[in-house]
């Protein structure tokens, strides 16, 4: 029993964890599936954070909002400033046809930055006032439970990876949107508006993966410190992309295989008849990376031709080249 | 009959409303007018940044800029540190340089040079008292330049066997890095604290300290000559050749009997085993310790240093001297103006937006509706 507990306990704080990966991984897939490799996540995720915490501080001074409206407010917040971000890299990559690795690099600069100077003059404690709306219902009814951290943004992040993964593969958007990443001149050639797409793909990626940044603050962190450790997450989303072979179904398990690897660092030590030194803890968190290694490392051994990234991602558009 | 019918179709298409500006691809640009836009770019930026420091903060941008100046050049002291900050920048710039050029995306600097600094502090902690200096300091020089190829071959034998993302590889091998220090600092801290402080054994000569006044002229010289030592091998050596072959194109590449996988294991050996000599200097020339904040994001600025200046050494090194420039007065104006968080790297990512979105303006020329009728009609 005792062991039974343990486990679940192991899980239920691996899976939530997964879903700031689940965030990020969607909102780069649907980015990457237009033909654009965002390496600006982990700075987009950082701003989505500050943004829907700075709007959740306005919200809790404010007082007497009812609480769906404030877990409501916080995400769009959250998701129009993590888009804005969409929006700036989209006009650089898109418009300005800017290098992509080279603009998406000074995005986490920027983001990483800008959001350290926005966290530094919130207030902790009046944003961490809504923590109980976002992990309700169990940490309200069952305070302390292993559930504590299944909120709300849990069950929102699988929801999102659902629909677009029905978006990417069964609708006609989801089919043009698709062929601009595979091949934008033929897409421009049938009449697809090529810019269009990329900017709505990437400022919705954006957006989504934003809301990864305030997940991990506001429920599964729920601390102060919190956003100092977002930047990792968010690497770690992108590769997540590549594991998961572009598909936002697939990326469900993988964000909670993800998860489990990240927790397991400060589970194995627990395991009871297993002596551990302190020494240990360093390579045990080494784990998650080494993992991904040998999962792209197998992934491209195995090269198979439909788990091939877009044919399109990382050139841009330029309608007269040749 | 004819005639009436051409008529109709020309006022058909005088009728169909032309875009209100066109892109088109510039052929070519002269040196001197590419790099005006881009120090107007420059320019622009910083008056954002004084325009942002105006509305947030309430204070007068010429004080902005004032602190900025003097946080760069105030004392000959921060002009020194001006000075070695370009040096180890432009080093990690260097080493990245060869891999862009044939279009291989090493994020991975950041973990070269930590292994580059753990092998050296490993010769220091193990070897120090034990051995006379000039031994230590050369087996920490072999040692770190071997750790670093290390870490920048090991993802390129993935890429060339197996096409493996190499983006995402080297990422990776810069945690799997920095978990490797803090698993040493725990071994060689028996009391648990992981903080190693100075060691004794296995500093660099310090050159001229008289005149000089500190440690950082060897670095200096040693970043001098290797820029241009890299210039060399880039432009004028047969390897050069070949990483720009296989950067234009691979199959170009095989064509010509390039073997492609070779340049790129190669390249990548050269490229690793400079981010390990840049972690030998920084340990054994500066911080004669290691932290997993050693390298301190440096991997990462190295890779725009080396794309703004176009992948050229010489161009580099204007380049690597901007970026310290901007983050040393704005750390100078963080601390005068009592600025809490990462000002820096606000300051440092707008202005790299501008010069990004200025390259559109060198590679493409935007020609409106209107001028271009005027120029049909003439």
């Amino acid at each position: 029993m005792n062991v039974l507990s343990s486990i679940f306990g192991y899980l239920m704080s691996a899976i939530p964890l997964g879903m700031t990966f689940l965030y990020g991984c969607t909102g780069e897939i649907i980015t990457e599936k237009v033909g654009h490799l965002n390496l600006g996540i982990p700075g987009i995720m950082c701003m989505g954070a500050a943004g829907g915490c700075a709007v959740l501080q306005v919200c809790m001074t404010t007082g007497n909002l009812p609480a769906v409206l404030i877990v409501i407010l916080g995400i769009l917040g959250s998701f129009l400033v993590a888009g804005l971000m969409g929006l700036l890299y989209s006009f650089l990559t898109v418009s300005l046809k800017a290098n992509q690795n080279v603009t998406g690099l000074t995005m986490t600069i920027f983001g990483v930055g800008l959001m350290k100077f926005i966290f530094s003059n919130l207030e902790g404690h009046m944003y961490l006032k809504a923590l109980t709306y976002f992990r309700y219902p169990f940490s309200v009814h069952m305070p302390g439970s292993d559930l504590r951290y299944c909120g709300p943004m849990v069950f929102l992040a699988i929801i999102i990876a659902l629909v677009a993964s029905y978006v990417l593969t069964h609708t006609k958007v989801g089919l043009h949107l698709r062929s601009v990443g595979e091949n934008p001149a033929t897409a421009d050639a049938v009449g697809i508006n090529v810019t269009a797409y990329k900017y709505g793909a990437t400022i919705i990626g954006s957006g989504i993966a934003g809301l990864g940044g305030l997940f991990y603050v506001m429920d599964y962190a729920g601390s102060q410190e919190a956003y100092l450790s977002i930047e990792t997450y968010g690497w770690l989303a992108i590769a997540l992309v590549i594991f998961t072979l572009w598909r936002p179904h697939l990326s469900i398990f993988g964000s909670m295989v993800f998860g489990a690897l990240f927790v397991a660092g400060s589970y194995i030590p627990s395991i009871p008849g297993l002596h551990l030194s302190m020494t240990a803890t360093p390579l045990l968190k080494m784990l998650p990376y080494v993992v991904t290694i040998i999962v792209l490392a197998i992934t491209s051994v195995r090269n198979k031709r439909e788990n091939q990234p877009p044919a399109g991602l990382g050139v841009n558009y330029y309608r007269e080249d040749r | 009959m004819n005639k009436q019918e051409a008529k109709k179709t020309q006022e058909k298409a005088s009728r169909v409303r032309e875009p209100l500006f066109h892109v088109i691809k510039r052929d070519t640009i002269p040196l001197w007018k590419s790099w005006m836009i881009r120090v107007i770019a420059i320019l622009a930026a910083l008056l954002i940044c004084g325009l942002i420091t105006l509305v947030l903060m309430g204070r007068n941008p010429i004080e902005m800029y004032a602190s900025m100046i003097k946080g760069s050049f105030g004392t000959s002291r921060r002009i020194w540190k001006l000075l070695k900050d370009t040096a180890i920048l432009l080093c990690i710039a260097l080493a990245v340089t060869p891999a862009f050029r044939m279009k291989f995306w090493n994020t991975g600097a950041e973990g070269q040079v930590l292994v580059g600094c753990l092998a050296t502090t490993a010769c220091m902690y193990y070897m120090g008292g034990n051995a006379p200096d000039w031994l230590i300091i050369i087996c920490m020089l072999v040692a770190a330049v071997a750790a670093g190829a290390i870490w920048g071959l090991i993802p390129a034998i993935f890429k060339a066997k197996f096409n493996t993302n190499e983006t995402l590889f080297t990422l990776m091998m810069n945690y799997v890095a920095t978990y490797l220090i803090a698993y040493f600092l725990l071994v060689w801290t028996p009391d648990g604290s992981s903080s190693l402080g100075r060691l004794e054994h296995g500093h660099l000569p310090v050159l001229l300290e008289d005149v000089v006044g500190n440690s950082y002229l060897l670095i200096l010289l040693v970043v001098a000559v290797l820029t241009v030592g890299m210039y060399i091998y880039l432009k004028y050596s047969k390897h050069g050749y070949e990483i720009s072959v296989v950067g234009e194109s691979n199959n170009t590449a095989r064509y010509i009997g390039i073997s492609v996988p070779k340049v790129i294991i190669r390249t990548m050996l050269v490229s690793g085993a400079i981010c390990g000599l840049a972690g030998f200097l920084i340990v054994g020339g500066l911080d004669h310790t290691v932290t997993t904040e050693s390298a301190g994001g440096q991997g990462f600025t190295a890779i725009m240093v080396s794309w703004l200046g176009k992948f050229n050494p010489i161009f580099m090194v204007l380049t690597s001297f901007l970026i310290i420039f901007l983050d040393q007065g704005a750390a100078q104006v963080s601390q005068d103006f009592n600025i809490r968080g990462a000002f820096p790297d606000i300051v440092t990512g707008v202005i790299l937006f501008f010069i990004i979105g200025c390259e559109f303006f060198i590679n493409y020329k935007i020609v409106f509706r209107n001028k271009k009728q005027k120029e049909e009609q003439a």
